[in-house]
């Protein structure tokens, strides 16, 4: 079956098409030049309409165990929020954190068909990807946490060489059937294990000699030398703690070049400066994103309203617990692996702290000039659910829009805050670097975020609108792999995407030792820990997509 | 004969995954680290094979149909049991989904006392790898842990080796409420657990003052439900000096009136011992079942717990109204599914007159017949599956053992549910 697209205007970044008039054809669910002789089974005349490869989220905790928990503890939020079912979908509940059907179908109606969940605990993988399993609408695909696991820091205790990290990495990504490696608060969740309640750059862990330094380098060392695309993904130490800039900076400086990618930076770019001793650091980490060619990040926006945070971090989740908002909240340690806390957050415009947080995050998306190596996010439901990227993108494309909501904010924020003072608007086409090519890119997908010939056929087509928000927030039509799937904002056909992984090649003599640590410490056999493909795909809907190694091919 | 090792249960709750079973054709024998619950529940012999409809064997087809058949036309179909695997319970939830029914798990009037106090003030707990390697004090509250899990104490307290201990026998136990009920909880090197023994229904008026000790505030009695106040400053002192205390509880044990209340004591005092500068972490007991799973999967399908209902086309959750056997006293409900893939005595309890259909483990014997009944497979025996393990964290990969050519679970609600639209 050939599919036409006739007369859009198209958004391509990724084979440099920047808002040109083309038509698209579609066969066997991949994009194809235009056949001779041959006239299209179906056209859809979008004359003039946006078209953009589907948007790809990547970083927002939509499968595993914490965020199930956020669920479960939250049920006043998700009354407000029922959804229910019809012929075609399935019931469910939003808010901050939806019910997995719900997840796939607000997703795919905002013009999203993939989605990375940045925090799978290798012990709980299984978890993630029966979660994932059963968010419909979307590829997915998972970065797996090392770090805090005993084994890990075993090892560097031990001064194994980079090769037996490596190994360690790439067997553990294998079993836990993940697509990156993610390290949250290097070393810290451990820490707190031993009760440290703090743990700084060069603050050693108390048990293993260790930092969050030499982590950092470790783990980043691994990634590159594996040839895993996605560059290691941090969540950096001291989260949220005013000061915490100097954290970051000396955490960018810590890793020699090697490729980084920070995540949701907004919550480690704070100063102490002014009366409230809370300040913006934005334009400093703005300049050395800027500088530092290896790096990468997302912004993990906040949005003022109601959402619970969620994280792997259980140190720094524990000390914000005071913040908690209702008063109740959650923390584990976890399998000696990892940990996580959940803790719900009212994010209030008349709160100065809040306030500040807002406009950081915008700070640093004008300010980071290269729109490859910045990624529209607000670390759903951390800073806000996912449901508000359309506000987030009006905001960044709006100038007079974003100064209006500005004035509405505290008073002292706005006053401490360089916002106002930013022209920058963002481009159509640097709305579909960051949230298409740019993403696909940096995640290492194949075939995947790009218009281009022999791309899988994932496809937004938006009306023009010059309210952004409107525009984004409800696309005329969705291609999922060549099939119409959303219409008029509606999804029109459940379909399921496939999981998107990555196998970088290692020593399998890593198992000899790894066999005895489980049968000593842990509390499964080794064997039952690692994730077999057809635990993803025997349910019949799901699949697997393996991507190169860099310089492997396709 | 085959021989299989390194196999999970699914029965225990713990998730002793270091079984070994022999196979002879349908017949199957745990030659290695069995115990007095995974072993009967591993050996158990198939006796139904073929489903029944008012007693009389039927194909597999005639009695989906049927079944079926009686959902569409009720007006509050109840599902119940909801003891299953991942995939079972993914099915289950569809069919309720489509049906408009209820969702009930039959473990849910204890789990429910967790997640009231939970969803009102949280918790901080651990996982039993962390029990394993760093445990030093020990705490039960109200429950035979050893009766509950005959093989708790070996895998994860008097394991020889752990990475932050030196000598795991000099752990620490301590039972407030009920006494063991053997010598399980006794560590290697003799020491017999300290008991400080009350009745269920005075744990309320216990933990509050362990409470109260821990944080600091005066308590001018003597005594408490005949336990010494002294008694109860030396266990709170105890936690404080601990390293990394745990503190359990079997909600499905409390039960007394208002139990969550204790449930929430419990895991306030927890969070009072870490904010006094201390490590300390709960670790509630549950697991059997499938009780974790169905919780699991009715959680990030509907963000609720499994006990819901979809009567009005949305999810909607409510810990006491949904109970089906108090709708069943209220005449509530006008048709009744029950579902256990794991255990063949857990028989469905009785609905009153209305028309009820059995999806259970091959072998369940009634007392009155069911309109319809469907034996399917043991996720972990006759089919591959998924199960989680008490701690709801690590989720097992449950392996198909023998080929019985009986249904899962999840294909016979499967086929129902498409049924419902035929």
């Amino acid at each position: 079956m050939l599919t036409k697209l006739t007369g859009g205007i198209v958004y391509d970044p990724a084979n440099k098409v920047n808002g040109k008039k083309k038509d698209i054809y579609i066969k066997d669910g991949k994009i194809v030049t235009k056949p001779r002789n041959v006239e299209p089974d179906k056209e859809y005349n979008i004359t003039g309409k946006v078209v953009m490869a589907g948007a790809i989220d990547l970083h927002t905790h939509i499968g595993g165990g914490k965020g199930n928990i956020a669920r479960m503890l939250m049920p006043e939020n998700h009354r407000i929020d029922a959804v229910a079912h019809t012929d075609i979908k399935r019931a469910g509940t939003g808010h901050a954190m939806p019910s997995t059907f719900v997840t796939g179908y607000r997703y795919a109606e905002m013009g999203y068909t993939a989605a990375f969940e940045p925090a799978v605990l290798p012990i709980n993988a299984r978890q993630a990807h029966m979660e994932m399993g059963d968010v419909p609408m979307l590829d997915k695909g998972g970065y797996v946490m090392l770090g805090s696991d005993d084994y890990f820091l075993r090892m560097m205790t031990a001064k194994k060489d980079q090769q037996a990290i490596n190994d360690y990495v790439a067997w553990t990504l294998r079993a836990a059937q993940g697509v990156g490696i993610k390290v949250v608060n290097p070393g810290g969740i451990s820490a707190f294990k031993f009760n440290q309640r703090q743990l700084d750059l060069d603050e050693k862990n108390s048990h293993y000699n260790v930092t969050p330094r030499d982590i950092l380098k470790s783990l980043a060392t691994a990634v590159k030398e594996l040839g895993i695309k996605h560059p290691l993904h941090v969540h950096g130490s001291n989260l949220g703690v005013p000061g915490n800039i100097q954290t970051t900076l000396d955490s960018i400086a810590g890793v020699d070049g090697l490729p980084m990618h920070l995540t949701h930076v907004q919550f480690h770019s704070y100063g102490t400066e002014g009366d409230f001793k809370f300040s913006s650091g934005a334009a400093q980490i703005a300049e050395s994103i800027n500088k530092n060619k290896n790096m990468s990040v997302d912004v993990g926006q906040i949005m003022f309203g109601q959402t619970i945070t969620a994280s792997g971090d259980n140190q720094r989740q524990y000390a914000n617990h005071q913040f908690s908002n209702p008063n109740k909240w959650v923390c584990m340690d976890i399998e000696c692996d990892a940990g996580c806390g959940l803790v719900p957050f009212k994010y209030r415009d008349q709160n100065f702290v809040n306030a500040l947080q807002w406009a950081i995050g915008l700070e640093i998306f004008l300010l980071v000039k290269d729109p490859w190596r910045i990624f529209l996010t607000t670390d759903h439901p951390n800073g806000a659910p996912f449901s508000s990227y359309p506000h987030l993108i009006r905001l960044l494309m709006d100038k007079s829009f974003r100064n209006d909501m500005l004035a509405t904010i505290h008073p002292e924020a706005q006053k401490m805050s360089t916002l106002g003072s930013i022209d920058r608007e963002y481009s159509m086409q640097e709305i579909a670097i960051l949230t298409r090519a740019g993403a696909a890119k940096i995640t290492g997908l194949v075939g995947r975020g790009s218009l281009g010939k022999d791309s899988w056929a994932d496809i937004t087509v938006y009306t023009e609108n010059e309210n952004r928000e409107k525009m984004f927030e409800k696309p005329d039509y969705v291609f999922k792999d060549g099939e119409l799937v959303v219409k008029d904002g509606e999804v029109v056909k459940t379909v399921w995407g496939t999981t998107h992984v990555v196998r970088p090649e290692y020593d399998k003599s890593v198992e000899k030792d790894l066999k005895k640590y489980f049968d000593k410490y842990m509390t499964m056999k080794m064997g039952n820990f690692a994730i077999s493909d057809d635990e993803i795909t025997e349910d019949g809907r799901g699949s697997i997509t393996v991507h190169p190694t860099v310089g492997e091919k396709v | 004969m085959t021989k299989i090792t390194e196999v999970p249960s699914p029965f225990c709750g713990i998730g002793t995954d270091d079984l070994t079973i022999q196979v002879d054709g349908l017949s199957i024998k745990v030659a290695e680290n069995g115990c007095a619950v995974n072993t009967p529940a591993f050996e158990q012999a198939i006796t139904d094979t073929a489903p029944r409809v008012d007693g009389k064997e039927v194909s597999l087809q005639h009695a989906i149909n049927r079944a079926a058949k009686i959902l569409k036309a009720a007006n509050q179909p109840v599902i119940g049991g909801c003891a299953t695997d991942v995939n079972g319970m993914r099915a289950l939830m569809a069919l309720a989904d489509r049906n408009g029914a209820v969702v009930d798990n039959m473990n849910f009037t204890g789990a429910k006392r967790n997640f009231l106090a939970m969803q009102d003030s949280g918790w901080m707990n651990t996982t039993l790898a962390e029990i394993k390697n760093r445990c030093d004090l020990f705490i039960v509250f109200g429950c035979d842990l050893e009766a509950f899990s005959p093989r708790f104490y070996e895998r994860y307290l008097w394991n020889k080796e752990s990475m932050f201990m030196d000598d795991t026998s000099a752990r620490e136990v301590i039972y407030i409420g009920k006494a063991p009920s053997g010598d399980a909880s006794t560590s290697p090197n003799k020491t017999k657990a300290q008991v400080l023994e009350c009745a269920d229904t005075d744990l309320p008026e216990v933990t509050s003052v362990l409470k109260a000790l821990i944080k600091g505030n005066p308590v001018f009695a003597e005594q408490v439900a005949g336990i010494a106040i002294a008694d109860l400053q030396e266990i709170a002192d105890k936690l404080k000096a601990a390293t990394y205390g745990v503190v359990t509880w079997a909600a499905g044990a409390l039960d007394f009136s208002q139990a969550e209340l204790t449930v929430q004591t419990i895991c306030e005092l927890v969070k009072d011992v870490n904010a006094s500068g201390v490590r300390c972490s709960g670790f509630p007991l549950g697991g059997k079942e499938g009780d974790q799973t169905a919780n699991q999967v009715c959680g990030w399908q509907t963000g609720y717990p499994a006990r819901m209902r979809f009567s009005s086309d949305i999810p909607e959750y409510d810990p006491f109204l949904y109970d089906i056997n108090a709708m069943f006293a209220n005449g509530e409900a006008d048709a009744f599914l029950w579902v256990q893939s794991f255990n063949s005595s857990a028989v469905p309890p009785h609905g009153g007159k209305i028309p009820t259909i059995v999806v259970a483990r091959s072998g369940m014997v009634f007392e009155e017949e069911p309109d319809i009944f469907i034996p399917v497979g043991t996720p972990g025996i006759d089919h591959s599956g998924h199960a989680y393990r008490l701690d709801n964290v690590v989720a097992i990969r449950l392996k198909k053992l023998r080929d019985s050519g009986l249904p899962s679970t999840a294909e016979v609600l499967t086929a129902i549910e498409q049924a419902l639209v035929i």
